[in-house]
């Protein structure tokens, strides 16, 4: 599995969407075969990954409103999507 | 109760295709009667309600649907996402700019081969170059692309050239599919079953491909239950994350459903809520209850769900038992020598051909959504 470098900028893959399950009061990633469902930590990520943001950017908005954001646990969580094809890692 | 996730929606069994592994009812007469634009606003209304988030839009032929744009615009208003499964005829440059402004997430584009004189006999129309010019039409567009090819014993060998076409045409994910073997594939079954030395070459080229194109293209290889220890767990258990409603707006737990004698549930009769609760056709299979042995004390039932009940009842005749797939199941000896007819060597020269395929015909007459009710 890659795990994304402090540098790369993340933008979720272009057939995959998110959105608000209102049904079920959550948030999911939308595929073409698939749902994953996010917890909230999750979704604020994938909400910032938009290819602009660098990994530790991503890491730094978070924070205000996380007590402690684990940068690895977000590594791992976006290295695991872009093994899926769920995110894109373009270094910038 | 889990709500459903996934509304397969085949609005029309019009194809121009002839496909002789089409899993449309062997009857097609039955569908002539389709749903209207505005009954499949009301389906995609109560989908939505119920916890549909992904909307698949197929048939036969869903472009054959002169509303499709109507009916993606109303599901991309819900928030669905919307996914148009076609074999691509039809899918012209306004067509498609049409269905993008509409909101269409994904396509995939079936195609039956690499190269067309295969393809076009498969599909029984020459159909290949307009598949390549709507895939090239697709990326343009700046959409998605998925190609899906089901394979079969006479396209399996090719899989490596299918992969060089795919990734010429810069699909972003490839499904390769092996037939399933209901309605027109189960009638055709020995002319499309691979032999297992045709499966370990497409697994050789489908591993490396997947290594060389890592994070270019996804590739998805699903493999023939016929070759599989286990069942397949069939819609990942019935009633349980997906339903499908046919083109006259009967109401299934999966696309081949209307092969077991179940009674009907029509959304011209009852609202989909309740299908998806309380009609007999959801609850028939729902969880393990209904399960015989060897299901019942198995490890595995809540993983497979005692497989396909499809699948039980075209081999046995009773939707009831282990799906014949299964190593366990007492049936499985019709699984096997159908595999193991596929899998000797064939004398002569005309491995590979097999039995000659019947089609899959055209629904006649070409049926027509009915007029609007005036209200």
């Amino acid at each position: 599995m890659t795990e994304p470098a402090r540098t790369e900028r993340p933008r979720l893959a272009p057939h995959t969407r998110l959105s608000f399950d209102r049904a079920r009061q959550r948030h999911v990633l939308l595929t073409p075969e698939a749902v994953i469902v996010l917890n909230d930590t999750g979704a604020a990520v994938l909400g910032l990954c938009d290819g602009q943001r660098t990994l530790a950017e991503i890491v730094a908005a978070l924070e205000p409103g996380y007590r402690e954001v684990p940068a690895d646990e977000v590594r791992q969580f976006l290295g695991h999507l872009a093994a899926a094809g769920r995110v894109d890692l373009a270094d910038g | 109760m889990d709500r459903p996730y996934g509304l397969l929606a085949e609005l029309t069994y019009a194809c121009p295709l002839q496909c002789p592994y089409c899993s449309n009812p062997l009857d097609l007469s039955r569908y002539g009667d389709e749903l209207t634009t505005a009954e499949w606003q009301q389906v995609l209304d109560q989908a939505s309600e119920l916890g549909v988030l992904q909307l698949h839009l197929s048939g036969g032929e869903p472009l054959q649907r002169r509303d499709l744009t109507q009916i993606t615009r109303h599901a991309s208003a819900l928030g669905l996402y919307t996914n148009l499964i076609t074999s691509a005829l039809g899918l012209s440059a306004g067509r498609a700019e049409e269905l993008r402004a509409a909101g269409l997430d994904h396509v995939q584009i079936s195609i039956q081969a690499d190269e067309a004189l295969l393809s076009d006999r498969i599909a029984g129309t020459p159909s290949f170059q307009r598949k390549l010019t709507a895939a090239r039409l697709v990326k343009k567009l700046d959409w998605p692309l998925t190609l899906n090819v089901v394979l079969h014993r006479g396209n399996v060998d090719r899989i490596a050239r299918i992969l060089d076409l795919a990734e010429e045409l810069g699909a972003d994910r490839i499904e390769l599919a092996h037939t399933q073997y209901y309605g027109w594939a189960l009638r055709n079954r020995d002319g499309l079953l691979p032999g297992r030395d045709q499966l370990e070459r497409a697994e050789t080229v489908v591993r490396a491909a997947r290594t060389r194109l890592q994070g270019r293209m996804e590739i998805i290889y699903v493999l023939p239950d016929y070759y599989s220890r286990h069942p397949k767990p069939c819609m990942g258990g019935w009633g349980r994350r997906q339903l499908t409603v046919v083109p006259n707006g009967d109401v299934l737990p999966c696309p081949t459903a209307h092969e077991v004698p179940l009674p009907r549930a029509s959304v011209r009769e009852h609202p989909l809520a309740w299908i998806w609760d309380q009609s007999p056709v959801f609850q028939a299979f729902r969880g393990t209850g209904w399960m015989p042995e060897p299901c019942r004390s198995c490890d595995r039932r809540e993983l497979d769900f005692g497989g396909c009940r499809c699948q039980a009842f075209q081999l046995t005749g009773d939707a009831a038992r282990t799906d014949p797939v299964c190593q366990l199941s007492p049936d499985h000896e019709l699984v096997a020598a159908a595999v193991r007819a596929a899998s000797d060597p064939a004398p002569g020269p005309s491995r590979g051909a097999g039995p000659a395929l019947i089609p899959r015909p055209h629904p006649h007459p070409r049926p027509q959504p009915r007029p609007e009710p005036h209200s």
